[in-house]
């Protein structure tokens, strides 16, 4: 491993200014991070260990009913709160479906938000790629591709954002709060992945330095809590990144959806939000029909960037799948396998 | 000293309670506490850190290495490189015997595949050495890589798996298809397939003048020995290697390759011990792997659903510098009655480490094909799977027309069926829902393996404190030799299990040959059986011959050992312990070898074969695709159980192997460049915990007297067979796509709604 500094500063304004120096990184729980610098992918300089800030592992209710989450609240802790899966039911089962148990234990939200995409040329150095080095072309553009992306590539990159928490997360609106040199600024979460185009070496809006030290729910997110769910096709029962996965909310007011969230993984360099889709299911029955013309709506822009058609498809039948399941009341209780095509089936008693 | 080797019945009977019972693994609790002390776990004084820099290109040669950057690194103490290195005392690319594979050890600048070592940078600290590692920054002359099974110019190779022909014909094939009323004619693909034990290759190397200590896993210990004096030019005497755990090796720790031999080299090259440990990564090159295979079945049956003929034949590939080719089709010799058969192979050379024995080599592969044919078959004929495997059972070997030594498989077929529910399967695919609605199927395979015997050795002693003790250089992989073999050492020395000191995992005990072939229990059981019956011969002169014992004069009829005292055969009151027939002697002890060997008289007379059947049930999303296994039962015979709960881990694993073979497991090349893409935990899919369903096993009764005294056939690989098969039928039961590319795939299921 390349040597680096390591530093832990005691408070967030230390942090961001430690953070902002050419060659520094976060240090959340490493999960990522840790692989990519032992494979030589990422060779930092200098890790900023954030994990010792106080006041960011909090889940708190503000007064406007928004939900405030602190970036270094492990993913495991988030969606074992009792109160926070009865509220954002699809947002659990989301973080549930992720990784292992392990991981979960120690994956921070931070972290989750910012992982790096799974793609093996991203993790093979003896391969190029515009992502790990600007400019140097993109292997993955006619090798194995069968998991990459079909909505928001270009050219120059192929690749897929793998986390499942994000994908509810951004159908839900979620905001992401962000303190950097020049203070605090929030975007929303679908402001935050950025799409490859001509510069899939930027991957997000943050800016040097800039850290995340909440993401918060809006206070109209809980209205889903009836109806929603996520669904996530990966190719074991657990311990598998999505092939595609969807996230479907439905407020539903006698008989008729009165409003719809949905939101694709596993297909672009970000959490998919699929408002075209949502807009012809506002007002309709929870039909059959009415969900493939949205599955339809979803992915009119989609074609496949490699031997991933099949994606395109699967990503259709997903999205039926999803709304049909978030039709039927939310499960009071978080199926044994969350999120998998299996979930309803007796038999698993872990994920 | 006299040695024995019994086949036939013994004078002296030894009676035991401990082969049999269901032991838990008597290193179970030093593994789980974390005190079985693994290669890697060794540290000695002075120490040094080696890691190895492996090649980012398959086919080409290295042009440069900024050596200087690694060596100006803190901490890095030397670069090894084919430029500066020390000298092997012969060419590693002479093959001195046919299990010799030629191996990279920094000989030539060139690069034959992806991650093949280039150099080892040696360091105070594994860190350093990583990173000097990294500095290196290489630069190559790439050539084009060859890859995948249409690389080049086929050939056929002069021999497959472990020598045996690559073609076999029995009877004539083209009339058997010709004759046939119903045909099938399809071609399935297997993906390369990595070993990938939770314990990396791993190696601690250190001299002191011209003595070697090493530690290092091993499914073969005297054979590592053997290769590594013939490569340093020094003594075997010279060299000690300790492995007494191995954290699985599947084959891929059956022969000293590349990086073991590094780590040697290393540690001379310094004059420090050295630590080479294995990267993930770095296991998918040098250390072997499954190679991929096309297999096209041919099969023709009458029209009462009897076999006319059975054609297989492989594709696969070997390395373009050595030769190991995976004998799929052989898988097709011994299970199906039909009258003609032909097997045959053929392979193309691609930029790959050399593919070697892993879990089932060729059987694994060829049974998923073989099953999924006969299954295809009985469709094509209308009939239940089971009762066209029954139809064409074959009461001798096909190939051979040899009688079996012993085959319970239709007792497998009954008993399992029984257990699943068999007979309620509907013919047709696509029939059955469970109440969530997902598609479920039933499917079954046969699983077979052969009864492989080798050569051992071993050395028992009995003491005069009433104790024993049985030395042999047998390996632990996992599969729990430390307490099956100690269990057939107790019976066999007539004493409890606690008063037996049993040793092995270390090369100065006597030879145990190779931990491979599911032979290593029926081998080195028969050569504790034959030491155990030699020492007791011994203590029995000791008695008989002296008036002063009250066994004087039984030597004609015998005696039995049992519970430490041997005891007249024909009058059981009579009977002395061991400690006052060695006292009166004037003894501390008694002391004898025995050998185990395969009895070529019986092979010549009998095929020797463990059998199964392997029931699956699956559930499929009819939209979605995706597959999940819900349920599988194996019924195998395997001649005499040593130890039934070491066995039923053993068939499990392998029935997980199976399923993981079905739907999982696949090293994804990069078609262009041949590296693996895949080559880490994360991504290189086996099953986990969520995957795998509630398993059944039966152990059917089988007695073997034919295959060695002890009536053991091998339970190490025979589980993978059958169940990958079962449930890739029970997927085309579950939907009616019939899928022939392994592992099945979610793409391949989306075709219908
Ligand atoms: C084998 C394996 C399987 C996995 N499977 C899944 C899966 O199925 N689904 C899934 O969603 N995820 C999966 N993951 C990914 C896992 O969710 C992430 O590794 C984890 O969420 C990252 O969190 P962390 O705290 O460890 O982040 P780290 O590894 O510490 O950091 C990740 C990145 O985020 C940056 N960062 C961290 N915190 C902040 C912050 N507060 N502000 C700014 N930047 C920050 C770091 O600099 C780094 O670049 C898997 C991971 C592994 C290793
Ligand atoms: S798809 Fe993107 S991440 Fe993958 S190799 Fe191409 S540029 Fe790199």
């Amino acid at each position: 491993m390349k040597p680096f500094d390591y530093v832990r500063p005691a408070t967030v304004t230390e942090a961001v200014a430690a953070g902002a120096h050419p060659g520094a990184v976060y240090l959340a729980a490493g999960t990522n991070l840790l692989d990519l610098m032992k494979g030589n992918i990422s060779r930092p300089d200098r890790l900023v260990d954030v994990t010792h800030l106080e006041g960011l592992d909090g889940i708190e209710r503000l007064a406007d009913g928004s939900l405030r989450i602190g970036a270094l609240v492990s993913n495991a802790d988030l969606a074992h709160d009792a109160g926070f899966a009865r509220s954002y039911p699809a947002v659990a089962e989301a973080l549930l479906s992720g990784a292992s148990a392990q991981l979960r234990n120690a994956a921070t939200v931070g972290g989750n938000l910012l992982q790096r995409t799974r793609c093996a040329y991203f993790y093979d150095t003896a391969s190029r790629c515009n992502k790990r080095d600007a400019g140097s072309g993109c292997d993955a553009r006619d090798g194995e591709n069968r998991g990459h992306a079909v909505l928001g590539w270009s050219e120059n990159c192929i690749a897929t954002h793998p986390s499942d928490f994000c994908v509810p997360l951004v159908a839900l609106d979620a905001i992401v709060e962000i303190e950097g040199s020049n203070g605090r600024r929030e975007i929303a979460l679908e402001a935050l992945h950025r799409l490859p185009g001509d510069a899939p070496e930027r991957e997000s809006a943050l800016e040097p330095g800039d850290l995340i030290v909440a993401v918060r729910l809006p206070p109209v997110a809980s209205g889903f809590a009836a109806h929603a769910r996520y669904l996530k096709v990966r190719e074991r029962t657990s311990y598998a990144f999505a092939m595609v996965s969807a996230a479907a909310a439905l407020r539903i007011e006698s008989g008729k959806i009165a409003e719809a969230r949905l939101a694709l993984g596993g297909v672009a360099a970000k959490p998919w939000r699929a408002r075209a889709a949502e807009d012809v299911l506002k007002g309709v029955a929870p039909t059959a029909d009415a969900f493939q013309e949205a599955a339809w709506r979803a992915l009119t822009d989609a074609k496949p960037s490699g031997d991933n058609a099949f994606k395109i498809e699967l990503a259709r039948r997903i999205v039926v799948r999803a709304l049909t399941l978030a039709t039927a009341v939310t499960p009071a209780r978080l199926p044994a396998l969350p999120a998998s095509p299996f979930a309803s089936t007796s038999g698993a008693i872990h994920a | 000293m006299p040695e024995l080797n019994l086949t036939s019945a013994p004078a002296h009977l030894r009676h035991g309670s401990n082969i049999g019972q269901p032991l838990t693994r008597r290193d179970g609790v030093l593994k789980v506490t974390g005190q079985a002390t693994y290669a890697a776990d060794n540290h000695p004084p002075g120490m040094l850190f080696a890691v190895m820099a492996v090649a980012g290109i398959s086919r080409g040669r290295v042009v440069s290495l900024d050596v200087a950057a690694a060596k100006r690194h803190r901490g890095v103490v030397d670069v090894m490189t084919p430029d500066h290195k020390p000298e092997l005392a012969i060419d590693p690319e002479i093959k001195t015997n046919p299990f010799v594979f030629r191996m990279e050890v920094l000989q030539s600048h060139e690069v034959r595949y992806a991650n093949q070592p280039i150099a080892v940078v040696i360091a105070e600290t594994l860190e350093a050495a990583t990173e000097g590692a990294a500095l290196l920054a290489p630069r190559y002359e790439t050539l084009p890589a060859l890859v995948g099974l249409d690389a080049g110019e086929s050939f056929v190779p002069p021999v497959v798996g472990v020598g045996n022909p690559s073609e076999h014909h029995h009877g004539d094939v083209d009339a058997g298809l010709a004759s046939a009323e119903k045909q099938i004619d399809a071609i399935y693909e297997t993906p390369p397939q990595y070993h990938n034990a939770m314990e990396p290759h791993a190696i601690v190397a250190a001299w002191d003048g011209d003595r070697l200590q090493i530690d290092m896993p091993t499914q073969g210990l005297r054979l590592s020995l053997a290769r590594i004096a013939e490569l340093f030019g020094i003594a075997h005497d010279k060299i000690h290697i300790r492995s007494p755990f191995l954290g699985g090796g599947f084959g891929s720790k059956g022969f000293l390759a590349g990086p073991q031999t590094l780590g040697i080299m290393a540690a001379k090259l310094v004059g420090k011990p050295v630590k080479l440990v294995l990267r993930r990564e770095q296991m998918y090159g040098p250390v072997g792997h499954r190679a991929p295979t096309r297999q096209r079945l041919r099969i023709g049956a009458d029209g009462e659903g009897r076999l006319t003929a059975l054609d297989h034949h492989a594709r696969t590939v070997s390395s373009t510098f050595d030769d190991f080719y995976e004998p799929a089709a052989d898988a097709s010799h011994t299970l199906y009655a039909a009258p003609a058969i032909r097997t045959s192979h053929d392979a193309v050379r691609v930029n790959t480490g050399t593919p070697l024995f892993m879990r089932a080599p060729g059987e694994a592969t060829g049974s998923i094909a073989l099953e999924s044919a006969i299954d295809e078959m009985a469709w094509a004929c209308g009939m239940d799977p089971l009762a066209f495997r029954l139809k064409n059972y074959a009461e001798r070997e096909p190939i051979s027309g040899k009688p079996f030594s012993s085959k319970a498989l239709r007792a497998c077929y009954e008993q399992g069926a029984a257990r699943f529910g068999w007979a309620k399967r509907s013919l047709q695919p696509r029939q059955m829902r469970d109440d969530a609605g997902l598609l479920v199927g039933w499917g079954m395979g046969t699983a077979t393996f052969p009864a492989l015997m080798f050569q051992a050795e071993a050395r028992a002693v009995l003491r005069r404190d009433g104790s024993g003790a049985m030395e042999i250089g047998a390996h632990d992989m996992g599969q729990g030799a430390w307490t099956a073999l100690a269990q057939i050492a107790a019976d066999e020395l007539g004493l409890d299990i606690d008063r037996v000191a049993f040793n092995a995992g270390s090369s100065d005990l006597p030879d145990a040959g190779i931990a491979g072939g599911s032979a290593h229990t029926a081998t080195a059981g028969a050569a504790i059986h034959s030491a155990g019956a030699a020492v007791i011969a011994k203590l029995a002169d000791l008695a008989t011959g002296d008036d002063r014992s009250p066994l004087f004069g039984a030597g004609n009829a015998g005696v039995i050992a049992r519970a430490g005292r041997l005891i007249r055969r024909d009058d059981e009151s009579r009977s002395e312990s061991y400690p006052e027939i060695l006292a009166r002697a004037g003894v501390t002890e008694v002391e004898a070898r025995g050998t185990g060997a395969p009895n070529p008289a019986a092979m010549e007379e009998y095929a020797m074969h463990a059998h199964g059947a392997v029931f699956a049930e699956v559930k499929v999303d009819p939209e979605l695709g995706q597959v999940r296994v819900s349920r599988m039962v194996g019924a195998f015979a395997a001649g005499r159980i040593v130890n039934p709960r070491m066995v039923q881990s053993q068939l499990f694993g392998g029935m997980i192997w199976g399923l993981s073979f079905a739907l999982h497991e696949e090293a994804v090349t990069d078609r262009r460049s041949g590296r693996i893409m895949n080559a880490n935990l994360g991504e290189y899919h086996v099953p986990v915990n969520a995957d795998v369903p509630p398993l059944d096993v039966i152990t059917v009764e089988e007695h073997d007297p034919h295959v060695n005294a002890l009536g053991i056939k091998g339970v190490g690989e025979i589980g993978i067979t059958g169940s990958a098969g079962a449930v890739a039928n029970a997927v085309w039961h579950a939907t009616g796509v019939r899928v022939r590319r392994f592992p099945i795939k979610i793409e391949e299921l989306l075709t219908q709604r």
